[in-house]
């Protein structure tokens, strides 16, 4: 008998008032009980609206008819069939804009907990399973990946699944790009991401770190001289953007990845780290996405007072989750909305020690005109509405764009005139005959799930092409 | 894990270490410069290339112990292990066409401008060297630029060695009696870069400078390591780390610098405490 409840199972968190000062989870995760009464929600209809939405199809329906029986390892299996990440995507997906946003029990009523059913089902087997992955037999075929990031990862785990001899080159010194430098500790715990990272060595990937690929390997060296027959190319969307306003090499200034790389990769908020932050009493994050919120949420952990956003548009434009946007509030983070900068001032003082540094941000309001070319409103300078907000550290989270390291390198790759790799469009297939691209390095800043339905696609054309060679 | 191969003390507070890395060997120019992390939990400092012997697969790296992590790497032996050691990063010195240079460096700095006078030296480039040091004890390489200059002048700020005096001095004396230079590069800490730059503004004589920020990846993805040159923000790690230094705003760059020195100060005190006890 279906649960025919408007609401989806509330999922159980931390305080707001205790998790703004710990970087523990937010987010505690559904009880086996509360999983399968959410499961029997779901009306497993036939059209299943839901798979469509899901940019690398998983079997939504099939998943969840297995919680609502309880047999949660045989649900981890159909979700595994697609997806490579599933506690990762249970956690940062944008599943109101996926999956749930066609589920038909929103059209009256919450969606079915998409998300939350299968970060369920995917932290269940990570705690349960003792049985390591299969080792698929080997077809002989070398592929090289570049970036270990969810493009790269999930591109990896498919062809390793279908035998190949998979090496994913990394620059920094640990595998999960954006998942382990960028999405910080209490929206996804880094020991998650390594267990996925580990699952893929178990099944004989190799994973090589502190690999700046065209530097100390180039795409054609990969080819020529280590012997792989095709490569995939997800570096990601890396270069920060600053907006280019005096006073941004103040000290105190910040691109959003220097801050979160910091705060999470570098463990800055460990008592046992070497890596020096900012203690800054006044934080203002300037952007509204969700890199934006991850940074303004990590300084208020950080100890700061006061933490604002600053967005030069309204509420309704924000770009990040609706979710992320909540918990923000929740926590205490300040929102300037429709406020944008125009300056950051230096302390005044003829002490050398604080001199250069943040005093304040001067900005001034704005109100929206009329729509622009991406089909929101424009906004516009409101006359004599200067102001200075009292902050001693400033946080650029305005994007980023891809890095030039490869496309500079690489003879013959096109490139568009933002720096990304163009694509033959779905399969990922670059101007260069066995280069394939995928995630930020082809798109600019997007999702983690739309990287992995890159990498997810170019490993089948991959595939197609070896096989065909 | 990358393997130290020798370690070598050049003065009391800088040490010369071979770490085999023997693709980074393959690949790195003079110019360019590392990533290390000593263990699992330090933190990413950069290290210009000082040298590379492709046949042993070795990088060497020359360094001053001034914070936690270079105490505690000079802590490691021989036959011991560094977790990280990544490059070769940033772009490497241009030589191309250069027919007399003057190669100025400043204390550790000499061991990041040796690798560029003898390559200038090796494609056969009038090299003038001017190296200058604090004291005569803490005087390194000494015979190596000898070797790849035509002409090398020592310069001690207390005169207990070679000509008392700073480098912008002896760099001026030399531009006065006629010798005609392509380039000067100056290595060395930002303040003699940005004299240098003023001296050789004066003469209209182009200058490239080489910057040591603070960076954590060195890809270009932090941003850390921004500065402005010719009133443009860029990235010592992608765009540098040489610039031309008469477009440097040094001021900047010093007071960036200068952003975490308490922390570093309490993390070099605790490290050195902390061998103290291991010690006892």
């Amino acid at each position: 008998m279906a649960n025919m409840s408007l609401e989806k199972n509330k999922m159980p968190e931390q305080d707001p008032n205790v998790r703004n000062k710990n970087f523990k989870e937010v987010a505690l995760g559904y009880t086996a009980e509360q999983a399968m009464d959410e499961a029997k929600r779901c009306l497993n209809c036939k059209k299943s609206p839901c798979v469509n939405g899901c940019p690398v199809n998983v079997k939504i329906p099939q998943f969840i008819a297995k919680v609502a029986e309880g047999d949660f390892e045989g649900a981890y299996q159909v979700i595994s069939e697609d997806s490579s990440l599933p506690a990762v995507c249970g956690r940062v997906c944008p599943q109101e804009n996926q999956c749930e946003k066609y589920c038909v029990r929103g059209v009256k009523g919450e969606p079915v907990g998409i998300g939350r059913l299968e970060r369920f089902v995917a932290d269940y087997h990570r705690e349960n399973n003792t049985e390591a992955p299969v080792k698929p037999e080997a077809n002989g075929h070398k592929v090289a990946i570049v970036g270990a990031g969810p493009a790269g990862l999930t591109c990896a785990g498919d062809l390793a699944r279908l035998g190949y001899d998979v090496t994913i080159y990394e620059a920094l010194h640990l595998a999960g790009g954006v998942l382990v430098y960028g999405i910080p500790e209490f929206r996804l715990p880094k020991a998650i991401v390594q267990e996925e990272v580990n699952n893929l060595i178990a099944m004989g990937v190799k994973v090589e770190t502190n690999m700046v690929i065209g530097r100390v390997l180039s795409i054609d060296e990969l080819m020529e001289d280590e012997g792989f027959e095709a490569v995939f190319i997800g570096s990601g969307a890396g270069l920060p953007r600053f907006m280019n306003i005096p006073g941004e090499n103040l000290k105190g200034v910040y691109s959003a990845n220097e801050f979160l790389t910091r705060t999470n990769l570098m463990k800055a908020y460990r008592d046992d780290s070497t890596t020096p932050i900012m203690q800054a009493k006044n934080v203002a994050v300037v952007g509204g996405g969700n890199v934006a919120m991850d940074a303004a949420r990590c300084a208020k952990r950080l100890g700061a007072e006061n933490v604002y956003i600053v967005y030069r548009r309204s509420e309704e434009e924000l770009p990040a989750r609706r979710e992320e946007v909540e918990h923000a509030k929740e926590e205490g983070i300040i929102f300037k909305l429709l406020n944008n900068p125009v300056e950051i001032l230096p302390v005044e003082t003829d002490n050398r020690d604080q001199m250069g540094f943040v005093a304040g941000m001067k900005c001034v309001e704005m109100e929206l005109g009329e729509a622009d070319a991406s089909g929101r409103r424009r906004p516009v300078v409101k006359a004599g509405s200067e102001f200075v907000l009292d902050v001693d550290c400033v946080i650029m989270a305005i994007g980023t764009s891809p890095n030039p390291l490869i496309r500079n390198t690489t003879e013959g790759l096109v490139t568009n005139n933002h720096g990304c790799i163009v694509t033959n469009g779905e399969d990922g297939l670059t101007s260069r005959p066995g280069v394939y691209a995928g995630g930020d390095a082809v798109t600019g800043a997007a999702t983690v799930i739309l990287a992995m339905g890159a990498g997810k696609s170019a490993a089948a054309a991959i595939d197609k092409y070896i096989k065909e060679k | 894990m990358y393997k130290i191969l020798t370690k070598k003390e050049l003065n009391p507070t800088v040490t010369l270490m071979d770490i085999e890395a023997p693709l980074v060997a393959r690949k790195a120019q003079p110019g360019q410069f590392i990533i290390l992390r000593v263990d699992e939990n330090g933190e990413r400092i950069p290290l210009t290339v000082a040298g590379t012997n492709t046949e042993t697969g070795a990088v060497t790296i020359i360094f001053q112990i001034v914070g936690a992590t270079t105490a505690l790497l000079n802590h490691k032996e021989v036959g011991e292990y560094i977790s990280d050691f990544v490059g070769p990063l940033g772009r490497p010195t241009k030589v191309e066409g250069l027919k007399k240079v003057c190669v100025v460096g400043g204390g550790v700095g000499c061991a990041i401008a040796l690798p560029v006078a003898r390559k200038l030296h090796e494609v056969g480039c009038e090299v003038h060297s001017v190296v200058g040091f604090r004291s005569k004890d803490i005087v390194i390489l000494e015979d190596e630029f000898k070797a790849c200059s035509d002409k090398m002048v020592m310069m001690t700020d207390d005169g207990t060695y070679g000509t008392k005096g700073l480098v912008t001095e002896a760099l001026e004396k030399l531009i006065q009696e006629g010798n005609e230079y392509d380039e000067v590069i100056a290595i060395g800490p930002v303040i003699m870069m940005k004299f240098v730059c003023a001296v050789t503004k004066k003469y209209n004589i182009k200058t490239v400078i080489s910057m040591n920020p603070i960076m954590i990846d060195g890809t270009g993805m932090c941003g850390g390591c921004r500065l402005t040159v010719g009133g443009e923000t860029k990235f010592a790690c992608v765009d540098g780390p040489e610039f031309d230094g008469h477009q440097v705003d040094f001021d900047e760059a010093m007071s960036r610098g200068a952003m975490y020195k308490p922390f570093e100060r309490h993390a070099y005190e605790e490290t050195c405490n902390l061998f103290q006890k291991e010690v006892q």
